[in-house]
């Protein structure tokens, strides 16, 4: 069992980390920029991200790594470089964490679609062993899937870390809430269908990332708690859907806005709880403080 | 209306490719959009009645559908793939101006972002209704939009992003084209962007999905 199902096992809720993407771009991170590649050029400002998180309450910090994969890093003629930018991300979060809080390696999708035959099963798994053998090198202790919206393709990335790594896997996906108020990924996925999936594949936690903000969240807790009812769930939640004003990005939530809406999301069976998309070190730190009090 | 071209129909819309293809389950071992296509102009359809009465009708059920949240994004891409599959025979009749094209579109993902693929979505639709489709491909600049449009006067433009922060980008080569072509109509669309932003930028049209876009393009394009 690893430690971070142990620490859920005693009844407690965890907290997570907050976006990366977004206080990338706040440090300088253009359009166009390898975000990978600041593991290596700017390791000191991944690493402030990093600690911000630790000192704002959270219990683990996920690793600058979310397109660190073969297809993602093609884009950028890096794809020779997985191995190496992988394992540094996962370095410098293990740097930011020390040995009392732990480090989810990031494993976002390819990008390149199987029913479209643009990439092979076999190409998907080799490209997600590489990749999360490269986290585990780094000192990861659990290896956070994400974003995902193609079911077959999440199934495949959790396989291949839990064959290939001794590190605990999580999967979440991300859900629009459609017409009818059901969720639903891109592909229609519904988080029912996820749960069967990802648990048989091996995932020890799942749940959803991103998004339009926490509210719609609490929904797609009670669905997945429906159909298991003891499958540890992590919520990654956007700050809000981005409004775009005058060449700035804002996001509607404030920390105070998430918090006020994190009792209701473990009363419906959230174990994990942290952010996506626009969320700051302060909301995490607010976010602290309700679970604290519980 | 000829039977071959209701199948076709048929075939776009859920998503039957050929023969061997074992999707849609229930259509498996019945011949596909590309034989039909290839059985309707054998047997002497007019190309643009393929086109007119057999693709466009399937394509539009789809797009309608997917609005509707009634089928996702894998069903339009068999769809689509159906789709292509059949405009291949119709190719040469489009070289030859045996078969006519309603207009051009063109469209990239905005400088920044390498996301595809829901603007691939936009592109197959819109070929799928009738239309040539120049694909800039992602990560495109104004400079490269303003030169297609200069090689296809008249062509609409539609821009695509996903991640907000390339919003910015999407606002300037919007400007840029405009400046360099007046006139030039814009449609937008992705994840991030709106009805506001559009107006925001000076941008003609926002789509929430690809069936939109096509309707922005029979009623602007005649």
């Amino acid at each position: 069992m690893g430690k971070l199902i142990q620490e859920i096992a005693k009844g407690k809720v965890l907290v997570s980390d907050g976006a990366w993407g977004t206080f990338l771009q706040k440090k300088g991170l253009t359009p166009g920029e390898c975000p990978e590649v600041w593991n290596i050029t700017r390791p000191d400002d991944v690493l402030d991200i990093a600690q911000s998180y630790i000192d704002a309450g959270a219990d683990m910090i996920e690793t600058n790594s979310f397109g660190g994969n073969l297809y993602k890093l093609k884009n950028y003629g890096l794809e020779h470089r997985v191995f190496e930018l992988n394992k540094a991300a996962a370095e410098i979060s293990r740097k930011a964490a020390g040995t009392d809080h732990l480090v989810l390696g990031s494993v976002g999708p390819t990008g390149k679609l199987l029913l479209m035959e643009e990439v092979t099963e076999d190409e998907l798994y080799n490209a997600f062993k590489e990749q999360s053998e490269a986290l585990e090198a780094g000192g990861a202790d659990a290896i956070v899937i994400e974003t995902m919206t193609d079911l077959e393709e999440a199934r495949i990335a959790v396989k291949a870390a839990k064959e290939n790594t001794a590190c605990e896997v999580i999967c979440t996906m991300t859900f629009d809430k459609i017409l009818s108020g059901e969720f639903r990924t891109m592909m229609g996925i519904s988080p029912k269908e996820m749960t069967e999936v990802l648990v048989e594949a091996g995932a020890s936690v799942i749940g959803a990332n991103c998004g339009n903000g926490i509210a719609d969240m609490i929904g797609i807790v009670k669905e997945i708690r429906q159909v298991n009812s003891s499958i540890s769930i992590l919520i990654h939640a956007n700050a809000g859907l981005p409004h775009y004003c005058d060449g700035e990005t804002t996001f509607p939530e404030s920390p105070t806005d998430m918090a006020s809406r994190v009792k209701e999301i473990i009363a419906a069976g959230a174990t994990i709880i942290g952010g996506c998309c626009g969320t700051t070190p302060d909301h995490i730190f607010e976010v602290r403080q309700v679970v604290r009090s519980i | 209306m000829n039977e071959l071209l209701t199948k076709l129909a048929e075939c776009v819309e859920f998503g039957k490719i050929n023969l061997a293809s074992p999707y849609p389950p229930q259509m498996k071992g019945q011949v596909g959009a590309d034989e039909i296509t290839r059985m309707a102009l054998e047997e002497g359809i007019d190309p643009q009645d393929v086109l007119m009465l057999g693709l466009m009708p399937g394509m539009e059920r789809i797009g309608v559908k997917f609005r509707e949240n009634k089928v996702f994004v894998p069903q339009v891409l068999m769809s689509a793939k159906a789709m292509s599959t059949a405009l291949l025979h119709l190719k040469p009749h489009f070289l030859s101006g045996a078969a006519k094209q309603k207009g051009t579109f063109i469209i990239g993902t905005v400088l920044g972002d390498l996301h595809d693929i829901g603007k691939n979505l936009v592109g197959m639709m819109v070929e799928g209704n009738g239309y040539k489709v120049v694909d800039l491909g992602t990560d495109v600049g104004a400079e490269k939009f303003i030169a297609a449009v200069k090689e296809n006067p008249d062509a609409v433009v539609g821009l695509s992003a996903l991640l907000t922060t390339t919003m910015a980008s999407m606002e300037k080569i919007t400007k840029e084209i405009k400046e360099a072509i007046p006139g030039t109509l814009v449609t937008i669309g992705g994840a991030p962007v709106n009805n506001d932003f559009c107006a925001k930028i000076g941008a003609d049209n926002y789509s929430p999905d690809p069936q939109g876009v096509v309707e922005y393009l029979n009623a602007k394009i005649t």
